[in-house]
């Protein structure tokens, strides 16, 4: 009941003001929303706490029939186990804070602002649909739900051509990523009869051996669906290739970037994995897939976040990364530190970005990291905050980031692979990145000289208590939850928490040899960590011309780094382009000149050769007479000829 | 006589014409004629509504045959009778029929000043037609309807279109005839085979499997061209861009699905071994139809195109449902005909509204209508989502148990038939973007207003279904489910004595 009511309430408050929000007032309508997510938040956490330590038993709350044809079935029903109600308990409370913090961050847009946390609000329950379905086409609901209302707030600004372009994009990018999506559901009803979770999961042992064939070849099954699904986790998550919509996505206002472009949305693919670990369990090669997507994107994105200079594009790339980590998890088979790194980091990310927006705030709308420096003394409360949030994020003991992407750097190496070895030298390279970027972001914003103009600097200010209490709330959760968390989630209560909901098989011990690494893996990350801190250090305090020395001695390699990869003018090229002018040629040749040409074409014939025949109608007797003359003498002609 | 006790589905197909004849009878100077058949036109589709609800109430659906029949004898010496009744694969069309008919009425109230007595008659007419040709049993008296509804839909799009009607609708015409004449001969050709033309009787008969080739030939003929499926979809886009308003959302809504249903209803079941036969090529005509038009979709300049073209390839993928002769394709296929008829209808009614207030079609015309407009921007984003296939709404259900359905075929019919997914929301978002985001720039639109009461009164029916479909579709594929499991089972059984009796002569 709690749990049902932690899920509706934020529906209810999306539909109130919303719907009713022109009519009962903007005030009202934010009343509604925040009030719906208060609910949510009390609830969510609670029903988490009564299942883990207050002997709930798990479970699966059965609401009504929704798709029935012939043997496809499935129904709207929330499952309760301690995958969902864990994700239930953080998203609910992010978002609550989230909520709050957009009471103070949008206070000063001209438009109403009820549509704003409508939208919010509308995510939030489509976010807790996504982790709390009891099969696939009900995620599925959720995840193109929560699609939407990605779309909806990146370009909550419509009138900006950016945000209008950057909202289209992130959509049908992640639809092209939910087509294979789609397409993996299929088999599995192709295979199992059902996409149901009760259904499938006790039977996909049995289905181990099952064959598909594509391109000619016969491949497992297990390991096509395994390789679908996380094309379609891909795109939701922005791994490499299909991340572009990600950094473009920063255009929405910034609780929307700290929400769903980092807590909760972008975490839906890392969540589906980990969701359907019976049966990538069985999938070796799609999870080998896996681990390498991951690996390669942690690296990749956090060199591109080294040379951006937008303070959100920092954080979004670092988000990037982040979910590579949680994906080589994934890879290795270690899916609860995949969840744990998911939830630390949702407290940190969140943090990070709420405090990018409280600089943001202060700036007046600056976001180039350029154009500040020197905060500190200004926003010393943002400050702290953001360093609070570095620190988690980069890994230094005791916060929370350290017991969550440790362990995954840990487990790399404990996978003895050949992938699992690549993702371990990829972790640790992003590693030191990681710490690079998050100090480079620290001293350009808050230390050093200030390069700001003074009419800004005259206008900072420390944001209101209505933005700075979720921070300190979020501050709190990247201070404490991996300390406090572990030994549920990755620690010695790790197989009574988790239960039944994540499956590891009997050949699966990432976890186990994770703990059991060698000293130097162990310390490998910190030093990593240093140096990383030392190298910005050094390039941003001590020497600050030294970043201008180095992009132009390393001209090719800075511009490849600050056009991300050129993977959006490379996409433009080879897609996009090529797609718009086949459009044209199609319309224009396809349909206007050809098919539509040829009856016309006929039509025309038709019409003009009877206006020539016309013509011979003259009137005149004589030139019918001579007509006629030789008509005969031809056919007399004809008919000696033959004969 | 029957469930209802009286001739339910006569009353229903013959009621709009006697509100045709009322109209005529009308008498007086132009503006209370105008007045009266407005509401006589709305009183007597609104009463056929109610009338057709008795078949959502009374309808069985564990029973997949004919229900709700009626059987006059016509022609006697022939074996043709007046033969009505409904199934499960029929019944929910009569019913979309009969919603969009008030709603088309309601939605020309003030876009029609001239000839109102005479528009009002053709929409009756065409009421008429539609709902018997869904009802017809037999197959001469589903011809005529078939038929029939050309006229009145010819004289809408002639009479009341836009500038290029004439050329619009004589190509509409020449394109659905040319089809027909054809079907006209398969007909007596089924005719003099089996003796009849009783639809249950031509269901159960099996044609020798040479025969079926070239039926089946001539029905693509008349089917495809009513889908429509690439390439001879090209009347749609000029037939829709002159009709008015309500013309394009009879024309989406119900007459697209006039080829659907006959495929459905004699293809498949009387010909099976030919709709085997020709089910690769079908499915390839679909494919090719749902990437290349939603590709064109993509180019339009002019609203009314790019949804022309999207309901192509909305279309497409009905067509790959339909062949891939298993139960979630089949269901997949009825759901998204039904689905297209209320999504694509409400995207036509959406586009008159703009088109209402400042008489163009061009998209470049428009720009930044949110401010002015939330409340249509929302209605315009609800319709926008559903064309688009999101989850919760009616668009989804069919395109997703298509793929599904058509997985079971093919791996690659999967995938491409569905790329319609992305392309889809290519196209619709880009389209929302032009018209709706952005910033104004042009002074008649700064005083653009809201939806009225009446547009309000239009959408509301169809903003309902739209949601009821995505959230709860069993409530209609219950009615289909015991008509489509008989229909798939009929097929196999049809495939295997063939089979057994090629066996038999090798």
């Amino acid at each position: 009941m709690i749990y049902t009511l932690a899920i509706f309430a934020p529906l209810a408050g999306a539909l109130v003001s919303g719907l009713l929000g022109r009519s009962i007032g903007d005030r009202a309508a934010m009343g509604a929303s925040v009030l719906g997510m208060v609910v949510a938040a009390i609830c969510g956490p609670l029903a988490f706490f009564q299942l883990v330590a207050g002997g709930h038993e798990p479970g699966v709350i059965s609401l009504s029939p929704w798709v029935e044809a012939g043997r496809f079935h499935v129904e709207w029903a929330l499952k309760y186990d301690t995958l969902s109600a864990a994700m239930v308990a953080m998203v609910s409370f992010v978002a609550m804070l989230i909520h709050v913090y957009s009471i103070g961050y949008m206070g000063h847009d001209e438009r109403p602002r009820y549509r704003f946390f409508a939208y919010l609000s509308l995510f939030t329950f489509a976010m807790l649909m996504l982790v709390t379905a009891d099969n696939l086409l009900q995620l599925f609901f959720g995840w193109e739900g929560v699609g939407l209302c990605s779309y909806l707030l990146i370009g909550y600004w419509y009138d900006r051509p950016s945000a209008c372009a950057a909202a289209i994009k992130a959509f049908i990018v992640n639809r092209v990523a939910d087509l294979p999506f789609a397409v993996g559901l299929s088999l599995i009803f192709l295979k199992f009869g059902s996409i149901e979770f009760a259904v499938i999961f006790p039977a996909v042992a049995a289905h181990a051996a099952d064959t598909y064939s594509l391109f000619g070849k016969t491949f497992p099954a297990l390991e096509v669906i395994g390789v679908l699904l996380f094309i379609g986790a891909m795109g939701k998550s922005a791994q490499i290739g299909l991340h572009v919509w990600l950094p473009d996505a920063m255009e929405g206002p910034t609780p929307v970037s700290a929400l769903i472009h980092a807590a909760t949305m972008v975490t839906a693919g890392v969540f589906l994995m980990a969701r359907m670990s019976p049966m990538m369990e069985f999938a070796p090669y799609a999870l080998g897939f896996v681990t390498f997507i991951g690996a390669s994107t942690a690296l990749f994105a956090a060199t591109i976040g080294c040379t951006q200079t937008d303070i959100k594009r920092v954080i979004a790339y670092s988000t990037c990364s982040q979910l590579g980590y949680m994906f080589v998890a994934v890879g290795v088979g270690a899916y609860e530190a995949a969840v744990f790194h998911l939830i630390t980091h949702a407290f940190f990310k969140a943090l990070l970005f709420l405090g990018a927006g409280s600089v943001i705030h202060a700036m007046s709308d600056e976001q180039d990291m350029r154009r500040m420096g020197g905060l500190a003394k200004l926003i010393p409360v943002t400050c702290a905050l953001m360093w609070i949030g570095n620190v988690a994020l980069a890994g230094i003991p005791p916060l929370a980031g350290y017991y969550s992407k440790d362990l995954i750097i840990e487990s790399a190496w404990g996978a003895h692979s050949a992938v699992g070895t690549y993702a371990f030298v990829c972790t640790v390279l992003a590693a030191f990145l990681t710490a690079f970027y998050s100090w480079r972001l620290l001293f350009m914003t808050f230390h050093g000289r200030s390069r700001a103009d003074h009419h800004v600097l005259s206008h900072v200010h420390e944001s209101p208590y209505v933005m700075l209490v979720p921070l300190f709330a979020l501050a709190t959760g990247a201070v404490l939850a991996g300390w406090a968390l572990q030994g549920w989630f990755v620690g010695e209560q790790e197989a009574a928490f988790w239960g039944a909901s994540i499956f590891n098989g009997p050949h699966n011990h990432a976890l186990e040899s994770a703990h059991h690494a060698p000293g130097w893996v162990k310390i490998l990350p910190m030093l990593m960590i240093a140096g990383g801190i030392g190298l910005a250090y050094v390039m941003y305090i001590a020497s600050p011309l030294m970043p201008l020395k180095l992009a132009s001695t390393f001209r090719p390699i800075y511009n490849f780094l600050l056009n991300k990869w050129y993977f959006d003018e490379l996409y433009d090229a080879i897609i996009v382009r090529p797609l718009v002018g086949l459009a044209r040629g199609l319309w224009k040749v396809g349909d206007v000149a050809v098919i539509d040409g040829i009856p016309n074409g006929l039509a025309g014939l038709t019409s003009g050769g009877s206006r020539q025949i016309v013509k011979l109608q003259t009137g005149s007797l004589a030139v019918y007479a001579f007509v006629m003359l030789i008509g005969v003498v031809a056919l007399i002609g004809i008919f000696m000829l033959i004969r | 006589m029957n469930e209802a006790g009286f001739p339910l589905l006569s009353l229903v197909t013959w009621l709009p014409l006697v509100g045709g004849l009322v109209i005529l009878s009308i008498r007086g100077d132009e503006a209370t004629v105008a007045a009266n058949a407005r509401w006589t036109a709305l009183w007597t589709s609104l009463i056929v509504l109610v009338l057709s609800l008795v078949l959502w109430v009374k309808f069985d659906p564990t029973e997949p045959g004919f229900q709700f029949v009626e059987s006059v004898s016509w022609l006697p010496e022939y074996q043709v009778g007046y033969k009505m009744g409904v199934d499960g694969i029929s019944v929910l069309f009569v019913l979309l029929s009969t919603v969009l008919t008030p709603l088309c009425i309601l939605a020309s109230w003030e876009s029609i000043q001239t000839r109102v007595r005479e528009f009002m008659l053709s929409f009756l007419i065409l009421e008429t037609m539609m709902v018997g040709m869904f009802c017809a049993t037999d197959f001469i008296v589903f011809y005529m309807f078939f038929e029939a509804v050309l006229i009145p839909m010819y004289l809408i799009i002639g009479v009341w279109g836009g500038p290029r009607r004439v050329y619009a609708a004589m190509k509409f015409f020449l394109y659905t005839l040319t089809g027909s004449v054809l079907m006209l001969l398969a007909l007596l050709a089924m005719w003099l085979y089996a003796g009849t033309t009783d639809i249950q009787t031509l269901m159960a008969t099996q044609f020798p499997p040479a025969m079926q080739k070239w039926l089946f030939l001539a029905f693509l003929a008349s089917f495809a061209v009513k889908v429509p499926m690439w390439p001879v979809h090209t009347w749609l886009p000029d037939a829709h861009v002159e009709a008015p308003t309500a013309g394009s959302v009879i024309l989406a809504g119900v007459l697209l699905k006039m080829g659907g249903y006959g495929f459905l209803r004699f293809s498949i079941p009387m010909l099976p071994d030919a709709s085997a036969y020709f089910a690769p090529f079908m499915f390839t005509m679909s494919v090719v139809a749902v990437i290349y038009t939603s590709l064109v979709a993509l180019a339009q300049e002019d609203m009314k195109k790019l949804i022309a073209y999207s309901s192509v390839a909305h279309m497409g993928i009905v067509t790959i449902g339909m062949f891939t002769f298993n139960e979630q394709g089949i269901h997949g296929a009825l759901f998204q005909m039904l689905s297209h008829g209320v999504v694509s209808a409400a995207l036509f009614l959406v586009v008159g509204v703009v088109y209402d207030r400042i008489h163009s079609r061009e998209i470049a015309r428009y720009g930044g209508l949110s401010d002015r407009m939330p409340c249509y921007a929302l209605v315009f984003m609800l319709f926008t989502m559903a064309s688009v296939g999101l989850p919760g709404t009616a668009g989804f259900v069919g395109e997703f148990l298509v793929i599904v359905g058509a997985f079971q075929v093919n791996f690659w019919l999967a995938l491409l038939g569905g790329s319609g997914m992305i392309l889809g929301a290519a196209y619709m978002l880009y389209l929302y973007r032009r018209v709706m985001f952005g910033r104004i720039t042009r002074d008649d639109l700064r005083h653009i207003l809201d939806l009225s009461p009446r547009e309000w009164a239009v959408f509301a029916p169809l903003i309902v279904l739209t949601l009821w479909m995505g959230i709860y579709p069993s409530s209609f594929t219950s009615f289909w489910d015991a008509s489509v499991a008989a229909m798939v089972k009929h097929h196999q059984a049809a495939l295997e004595t063939t089979i057994k009796i090629a066996g038999m002569t090798h």
